[in-house]
């Protein structure tokens, strides 16, 4: 992207809620069970049939709000009419310009912060396969099945003001948006799954300039990567016709992922006319203060002061070993292992490096190995290595470092190997004494050779520069 | 013979159910050939449910205040298992895996259902002639309609088919083909009776109500199906009330309104016999004199924005995806249209054509919003209007019962026959027809009691007054 | 407010998924006219000020605990639809 232009994105981000049922009715909401067994006439939008409303979606959807700094404010629930053979009433029970949760804000780790419209709850709609076409797709298909067991499993879809300005920035407020859910439990945020999904609205602007400019809504989007190639092959199109002075058209377009392009979604169809009306077989819903403030209370830290604490317990200032160890959960975990007396800086990186999608070890467990290390009794490889171990089966640590062989070297026996290293290279140690400090490495490589990588690189180093005085 | 004595006499082992059910099930063997206010007449399940209830009087059980009941209700009421078609094409084969609450209400109370009643499709008409099966005719008069939609209940009980029926009323669809068959209908308060199985016309407007002989009798089968449901967010979480207690205690001191402006239009037979009613309630102890309540002049207006906006959400459903009719299309949009165009009747393509007009963009706010602010100025002049008086009176309708086709072509004045009932759907508040005497032309005329929301019981005390002084 | 032309009873006849011969589009614009132009009184009066009422009903917070109930048997909801295909609602292609 040339520097004359800015981005201006906006997302609308929808997740599905961690309820046990449905939004209006009492069927299981549950991913990947036969196709049409968690239907009811309700959800099934069978003549006759009436909603009522999850008191538990109302809850999570207000965790959600005030997690995001929203107002929960009294709301209705309105109809959106369209046809579509995903949507048993052909029309969908949404929230519309009274949502629950108004106004509010995201701060990313790099300390940006942007700026959420609204949180408002809804309905799911069915699932259609395409058969015939190929590869399952739309285009092409002979005709589409319907399995109705996601229709009416409950939504809350939060919409971000048009304050992310680059596609890793919309990256970054997806992940946490993502941590947050999950930390409140209003969700567990699998897109892989569905469960959270992202349609971006993109427009561009010279740089310098406030003004916005004709924007377009990217759907399709079925990762935080297809997010952020989206975007910056949106913007490049947007550019590449404003240089050319033609106009973008507003209209919304489809990320295919393998070709790596967006295309124009619009048919033959005449432009959407939705006829908003309220649902007359809801009745409105106005969360009463004392709800509210339980609701608030019982909030768990978030991630913005998680990192917060994270980065002062460990010492270090904030970055990404700090955001990654939040996001991942981890954070207790280095926390408990520093209070247990291990160095924080080393606690953090091994977490954010060795520990990321593995079973959680055992805090004091952890906070041995790490004391190992800092010792060491325990090389940095076979400290990772313990930890690997530690995490997948448990066990003791020492236990473990004994049964993989990683006896502790006397340090006699070190400094041995590091005298007969430097009697064998007489040229390069002469070099190294003279300044050559990269050669430390030569001589740390044969030390290792010798002791069959138990020596610990340190301490090598270390006995190094103390024969070079 | 009434319900009242029908529940009495089984429950106490003076008649079988089997017997009562034979008796009704020979008057539909007669008559119903000429008259069709059943889509469906439930015969064996009828007579099985009778010794069902029969047997448990033997077993010195009891059945429940409706015992050995005979009862139709309206095809609009979901009943598992059993065709629920709202005289409609579109739901050609549909039999509901569920029982409308109300239904299930009925049956625990003891009652032995023998039919799914005729109506306008999807209840939308007043005159029963909308039906994809075939007009419903007037029991006094087989030439006339028997009003609508819930012709079908009003004609069974007038033609001693069931001893009670239940319609569903969303701007006078129990109270006017009650008024023209002669028979009590009565609209409860919004939320009362619960809408579960109940399939959608205006659901903001819909209400299910009881069809009798007597006022006691619709009393009864309200106290059966009243009550909060779980299963209807708009249900009012209140026990039903009780109203056998209160039914004799008659008039004296009530404040009863004549609605000034829903007496103009109406036929002068009808008007007079409006002016007797007032004069009975005063005879027995009301005040009766003349009220206004300027907004209801704009209530039918705002009614058919209303209704056909709601009801264009509430019928697109029926797309032949999941159930009913489907006719093929080379795709999905081609087989909406064709099947919705199949399936569906003039009268109710009409309304679905007003209502998305009503909701599309450009509209909304001159028409559905607009609409939804005059119902605003309905219930505050009903409620300046009840600040004076307990009770109003009007006309049911503004004529007895007219000739078959006589209003087919048109929509208008048919939709016109509904002015004095449609009030009581806008606001929410109950009311009840009571015949009164006949017209010119020796048919019934229905008067109509209005009360404030829960006011069942006190109007349902002048109701009994005026059946008194009526009969 | 204009009336009702012929261009939106075909509008709205779209919008509705209903397939309306030519018959049909002119008796809907001659019925509904004659229906909206009964309203105009409703369309023409000074409300301002006057909230709408979606609901007769004041009823709020009408809630139900999140707790699973029975669905429907499967094979009882599709035998009654219109065309199946492994445990699914069969429709005709979407574009």
């Amino acid at each position: 992207m040339t520097a004359a232009w800015e981005m201006v994105i906006g997302l609308e981000v929808h997740t599905e809620l961690a309820t046990a049922t449905k939004l209006f009715c009492s069927c299981r909401n549950a991913f990947g069970d036969e196709p049409n067994t968690n239907i009811c006439p309700v959800c099934l939008g069978l003549p006759g049939s009436l909603p009522v409303l999850n008191r538990h979606a109302v809850e999570l959807a207000m965790r959600v709000g005030l997690a995001l700094q929203s107002r929960v404010e009294p709301s209705i629930f309105h109809r959106k009419n369209y046809f579509y053979p995903d949507m048993p009433k052909d029309y969908q029970v949404s929230q519309y310009d009274q949502p629950i949760n108004v106004g509010g804000a995201l701060e990313l780790p790099d300390g940006s912060r942007v700026g959420i419209t609204r949180a408002h709850m809804e309905e799911d709609t069915g699932k259609t396969t395409h058969v015939g076409g190929g590869g399952g797709r739309i285009h092409g298909a002979d005709h589409s099945l319907v399995d109705y067991n996601r229709a009416g499993v409950p939504l809350v879809e939060i919409v971000s003001e048009p304050d992310i300005h680059s596609a890793d920035q919309a990256k970054a407020y997806v992940n946490e948006l993502r941590s947050i859910l999950v930390a409140v439990g209003a969700s567990d945020a699998r897109m892989e799954e569905g469960s959270l999904r992202i349609d971006a609205n993109i427009s561009m602007r010279r740089a310098g300039t406030d003004a916005l400019g004709t924007r377009t809504e990217i759907k399709n989007l079925n990762s935080v990567r297809s997010l952020g190639r989206a975007l910056e092959y949106e913007a490049r199109r947007q550019i590449g016709l404003l240089e050319a002075g033609e106009a973008v058209v507003q209209e919304t377009r489809h990320w295919n992922e393998e070709e790596g392009r967006t295309s124009s979604m619009r048919s033959k169809e005449e432009a959407y006319d939705y006829r908003y009306f309220p649902e007359p077989d809801l009745v409105a819903l106005e969360p009463p203060a004392a709800w509210q403030a339980e609701v608030g209370a019982a909030l768990p830290a978030l991630p913005a002061a998680r990192r917060a604490r994270l980065a002062e317990v460990a010492g270090v200032g904030a970055g990404e070993s700090v955001a990654t160890v939040v996001q991942q959960g981890l954070d207790r975990l280095v926390i408990a292992a520093v209070e247990a007396g291990a160095d924080g800086r080393l606690a953090l990186n091994r977490a954010a490096n060795e520990l990321v999608n593995r079973p959680l070890p055992d805090p004091t467990a952890f906070a041995t190995v790490l004391k190992m290390e800092s010792g060491g009794r325990l090389t940095a490889t076979q400290a990772k290595a313990v930890l690997a171990e530690l995490a997948e089966s448990g066990g003791d640590p020492e236990a473990i470092a004994r049964a993989k062989g990683f006896e502790a070297l006397a340090g006699d026996v070190v400094a041995e190997a590091v005298d007969q290293a430097i009697v064998a290279h007489p040229g390069e140690w002469g070099r190294f004494v003279g300044g050559e400090a990269k050669l430390a490495g030569f001589f740390v490589g044969k030390v290792m050779a010798a002791t069959r990588g138990k020596a610990d690189g340190k301490a090598v180093t270390r006995l190094l520069q103390e024969r070079a005085g | 013979m009434t319900a009242l004595e029908i529940a009495r006499d089984v429950r106490g082992g003076a008649r079988s159910a089997r017997e009562v059910v034979e008796e009704h099930l020979a008057a539909i063997a007669f008559r119903e050939g000429e008259l069709h206010a059943f889509n469906l007449v439930l015969a064996d399940e009828a007579r099985a449910r009778a010794d069902e209830v029969d047997r448990r009087v033997a077993a010195g059980e009891d059945p429940g205040p409706l015992a050995g009941v005979p009862v139709a209700v309206k095809d609009n009421l979901c009943t598992r298992g059993v065709p629920t078609t709202c005289s409609s094409r579109i739901l050609d084969g549909w039999r509901p895996p569920y029982d409308a609450t109300v239904v299930t209400r009925l049956r625990e109370a003891g009652a032995v259902l023998v039919g799914k009643t005729n109506m306008d499709e999807f209840a939308m008409g007043s005159s029963t002639e909308n039906s994809a099966f075939g007009p419903t005719r007037n029991p006094r008069d087989p030439s006339r309609v028997p009003g609508g939609s819930s012709g079908g209940s009003a004609a069974a009980v007038a033609a001693g088919f069931a001893a009670v029926a239940l319609g569903s009323d969303t701007g006078g669809s129990i109270r006017q083909p009650a008024a023209l068959c002669g028979v009590v209908g009565l609209k409860p308060t919004y939320g009362l009776v619960s809408r579960y199985g109940l399939v959608a016309f205006a659901s903001s407007l819909d209400q299910i109500g009881p069809l009798g002989a007597t006022v006691a009798d619709a009393a009864l089968a309200l106290e059966v199906i009243a009550g909060h449901d779980p299963a209807d967010s708009t249900s009012i979480p209140q026990p039903p009330p009780a109203l056998a207690g209160v039914l004799s205690d008659g008039v004296d001191g009530l404040r009863i309104g004549i609605v000034r402006e829903l007496m103009g239009g109406i036929d002068a037979d009808v008007a007079a016999r409006v002016a007797a009613a007032a004069a009975a309630l005063e005879a027995a102890g009301a005040k009766v004199d003349e009220a206004s309540v300027p907004a209801l002049g704009l209530g039918l207006s705002a009614y058919y924005l209303i209704a056909t906006a709601e009801a264009s959400s509430n019928l697109a459903r029926y797309d032949g995806v999941r159930y009913g009719l489907r006719v093929d299309g080379e795709d999905i949009t081609a087989m909406y249209g064709a099947t919705r165009a199949a399936g569906f009747g003039a009268e109710v393509k009409r309304r679905i054509m007003l209502g998305t007009y009503a909701l599309s963009a450009g509209y909304y706010d001159a028409y559905y919003g607009q609409a939804q602010r005059v119902r605003t100025l309905v219930i505050r002049d009903f409620e300046a209007a009840y600040a004076s008086y307990d009770l109003l009176l009007t006309p049911t309708t503004p004529s007895t019962a007219f000739l078959l086709g006589a209003k087919t072509d048109n929509p208008l004045a048919m939709y016109l026959s509904d002015v004095c009932t449609i009030p009581s759907n806008l606001a929410g508040h109950p009311a009840v027809s009571v015949p009164y005497g006949t017209g010119d032309d020796g048919l019934p005329v229905g008067v109509q009691l209005l009360a404030p929301a829960l006011g069942e019981a006190t109007m349902l005390r002048a109701a009994a007054v005026l059946e008194a002084a009526g009969s | 407010m204009a009336g009702i032309s012929r261009e939106d009873v075909v509008h709205v006849a779209r919008l509705a998924r209903l397939d309306v011969t030519d018959d049909e589009v002119d008796r809907f614009t001659e019925q509904l006219a004659a229906v909206l132009e009964h309203a105009a009184d409703v369309a023409a009066l000074d409300t301002t000020g006057v909230p709408p009422t979606a609901h007769p009903l004041p009823l709020v917070n009408v809630l139900r605990e999140d707790v699973p109930g029975p669905s429907l048997d499967r094979d009882e909801v599709l035998s009654m639809a219109p065309a199946v295909e492994d445990g699914q609602f069969r429709v005709p292609r979407i574009l």
